[in-house]
């Protein structure tokens, strides 16, 4: 069948079917010269292989984006994240949010809660509430919710090694406000080998923490079904100083763990992949940038089908949140940030991305300011409403260039995935520290290159100025740290201590043997055991993961 | 007799996991003819300091990205102090603002380097600055 008879075959009945239930923005896309911009061009030609490389959108191999009207239907979700000081300081700014027309939260938590600490732990002392909300125990979580209904938002949490904690809190909170877990939406992080890799918030071993995260699967699929159990994440791969192909290959290698681990553990594959979701990073190169999204989608469709035998076509799509790449903002010139992150977030667009964080001008400085905030998002509604990028499905498909790249970013990909493979997989390459050296290699390259001036960052080794004007910054309270730790006392005066540490002690227990952890998390986080407490509980089990450091 | 290599200690306080900067000047560090010594990520001052010591380092470069630099860094010198260590120089880097130099300087931190700052800038402040201790 010719191309053209295939798309005509394409609308006729995946899209005509799609428009049935969700109709696209407009009945006609037109530039300003009056030229119709079609749902999505192909060649007039005998192209060989666009079935197999590219297909339509909504089809495998997905090259082309997941679905059949993308942007065309409905734009990205501009899904900016948030989260600061204590839970009462979030809660009022997710009110603002939403009564301003926001329908999903994204959290941000901060480092102690990250890494299973309380706030009155030692390890805390500076960082409470600073890079996020602190959150000690379900008071906390009440607060952080109070008068937010869960059952009609979407909440995105950043967190990972205490994850299955943080979930279990927010089913708890929700069922004090009569939403069943089945009602709940929204996506936890989730992803613990990224850590090891790069981000640094890790608590336990791998193993162990493979064991909660299939746990957090198994449980999901059975009580909390509309809830995405991981987001598996290449941005901090990329933030950590990998390239393009790095990113892409080391993020689908550990997709494949995941997926391995949870077929070991007894699930089927299309009974949890449909709910994998994945991270990137959008960096400088706008057109590589592009190709690495497209082959990504094409790489993941192919793993999941011919390697894994997934037959329901949502276990073959890659969706993915992208965000901006904060490592590429300057602290010198902070306003030529703006154009950085306007290229980053149009090669996400470029790219068929499904959700988009943009970072703020003065992200190299402190936490962003309202002002800059407000930048990032327009800058995406920029993109959105104006640029009219978001008009016709993959615009830049069979650009040489593109196609070229997204061949080549697949083939090299490949490579690093079989290599990972050889090595027994990204559990035991990470743990033989294999992605952090290839990840510090580059890393060290690009620095190096900015030193010797082969690599230009405007503002930095070139066009500089003397004597900047200091921008105004974003700053967090001292004060909220001795906050936390008067309420975090006044929380254990009222709870039932006996209670508690029966709910400890049998969450011991399980973590010992080989019982699904999740309902007895959820049953010490009702007792209000804190955050610290029930990961002190596991540290003392599964020990705790040092890494290896290799420079 | 060879002269004495510098021994500098580059820590990572507290809980921030961004270790991108640390390792890349741990690195540059090396590749510049001292000795090296990384301490890895969660460390709290105490452990640095101690570290510190027992190593007989010149100096520590501390990085930090988490916004808790004005309780940890001065800790570090605080410490440093009791144990009668204070010869040991602390130098610091990271996302750190303008505004909190001059408070992180009064505490003993000596030179505070913020993104964008080369390597070999930060390498160059060291040669001068930084006397072996004998």
């Amino acid at each position: 069948m010719s191309i053209t008879d295939s798309k005509q075959k394409w609308n006729e009945t995946v899209v005509a079917k799609n428009i049935a239930k969700a109709p696209e923005r407009m009945a006609e896309f037109r530039t300003t010269s009056d030229t119709e911009m079609e749902r999505c061009f192909t060649p007039e030609f005998n192209y060989p292989g666009y079935d197999e490389q590219l297909g339509f959108p909504g089809q495998y191999p997905y090259t082309r984006g997941v679905q059949p009207t993308m942007y065309r239907g409905r734009f990205w979700t501009m899904r900016q994240y948030a989260g600061f000081g204590t839970a009462k300081e979030s809660n009022e700014r997710y009110k603002y949010l939403l009564s301003a027309g926001q329908t999903g939260l994204s959290v941000a938590f901060d480092l102690p809660t990250q890494m299973g600490y309380d706030s009155d732990a030692a390890m805390s002392m500076g960082e409470v509430g600073k890079v996020g909300v602190a959150i000690d125990s379900l008071a906390d979580m009440e607060m952080l919710f109070d008068g937010i209904p869960l059952g009609q938002v979407s909440t995105s949490m950043t967190i990972n090694s205490t994850a299955a904690i943080l979930l279990c809190m927010y089913i708890a909170v929700a069922e004090k406000q009569g939403v069943s877990a089945d009602k709940i939406s929204g996506t936890i992080q989730n992803d613990i080998l990224k850590e090891y890799m790069a981000r640094g918030t890790y608590i336990y071993p791998p193993k162990e923490s493979m064991r909660i995260i299939t746990d957090i699967f198994a449980y999901c699929k059975d009580f909390v079904p509309k809830w995405n159990t991981i987001s598996i994440s290449g941005y901090h791969i990329r933030e950590a100083g990998s390239s393009a192909v790095q990113e892409v290959a080391f993020t689908l290698a550990d997709g494949i763990a995941y997926v391995d681990a949870a077929i070991k553990a007894g699930l089927n594959v299309d009974e949890f992949a449909p709910r994998l979701a994945f991270f990137f990073n959008a960096h400088n190169n706008l057109l590589e940038e592009v190709a690495k999204f497209r082959a990504a989608r094409r790489i993941w469709a192919r793993i999941m089908k011919e390697r894994f035998g997934a037959k329901d076509p949502k276990s073959q799509m890659l969706r993915f949140h992208t965000q901006t790449a904060g490592c590429t903002l300057t602290a010198q010139q902070p306003d030529n940030n703006i154009m950085r992150v306007t290229i980053q977030a149009l090669a996400a667009v470029l790219g068929g991305t499904q959700s988009l964080h943009t970072n703020s001008r003065d992200e190299a400085l402190a936490l962003p300011t309202e002002d800059s905030v407000r930048i990032a998002l327009r800058t995406q509604q920029v993109i959105a409403y104006e640029s009219g990028v978001a008009d016709s499905i993959d615009p830049l498909a069979g650009s040489f260039l593109v196609e070229s790249m997204t061949d080549q970013i697949e083939k090299a990909a490949m490579a690093y995935i079989e290599k990972i493979d050889k090595l027994g997989g990204a559990v035991e390459a990470i743990s033989q520290g294999f992605q952090q050296k290839e990840i510090q290699d580059s890393a060290y390259a690009y620095q190096k290159g900015i030193e010797s001036n082969d690599l230009v960052i405007v503002g930095v080794n070139k066009f500089t100025i003397k004597d900047e004007a200091a921008p105004e910054l974003l700053k967090i309270k001292e004060e909220v740290e001795s906050a936390q730790k008067i309420s975090l006392t006044a929380m254990k005066a009222k709870r039932d201590e006996a209670a508690v540490k029966a709910a400890l002690a049998q969450l011991e227990t399980a973590a010992r043997g080989t019982d699904n952890l999740m309902p007895h998390i959820l049953n010490a986080v009702k007792t209000y055991a804190t955050l610290g407490e029930i990961a002190n509980v596991f540290r003392g089990i599964f020990g705790i993961h040092r890494e290896t450091v290799v420079l | 007799m060879a002269e004495r290599k510098l021994r500098i200690l580059v820590g990572k306080p507290g809980l921030d996991g961004h270790d991108r900067g640390a390792k890349i000047i741990a690195r540059a560090f090396r590749d510049e003819g001292f000795e090296v010594i990384y301490t890895g990520l969660h460390q709290t001052p105490e452990q640095i300091v101690a570290a510190a010591i027992q190593e007989d380092v010149d100096c520590i470069g501390l990085s930090i990205l988490s916004g808790a630099h004005n309780t940890l860094l001065p800790r570090v010198c605080q410490l440093l102090q009791e144990k009668s260590a204070a010869d040991i120089k602390v130098f610091g880097g990271g996302v750190i603002p303008e505004d909190d130099i001059p408070g992180l300087k009064a505490a003993g931190i000596c030179e505070i380097f913020t993104p964008g700052t080369s390597t070999e800038a930060i390498a160059a402040w060291v040669r001068e600055n930084v006397p072996p201790r004998v």
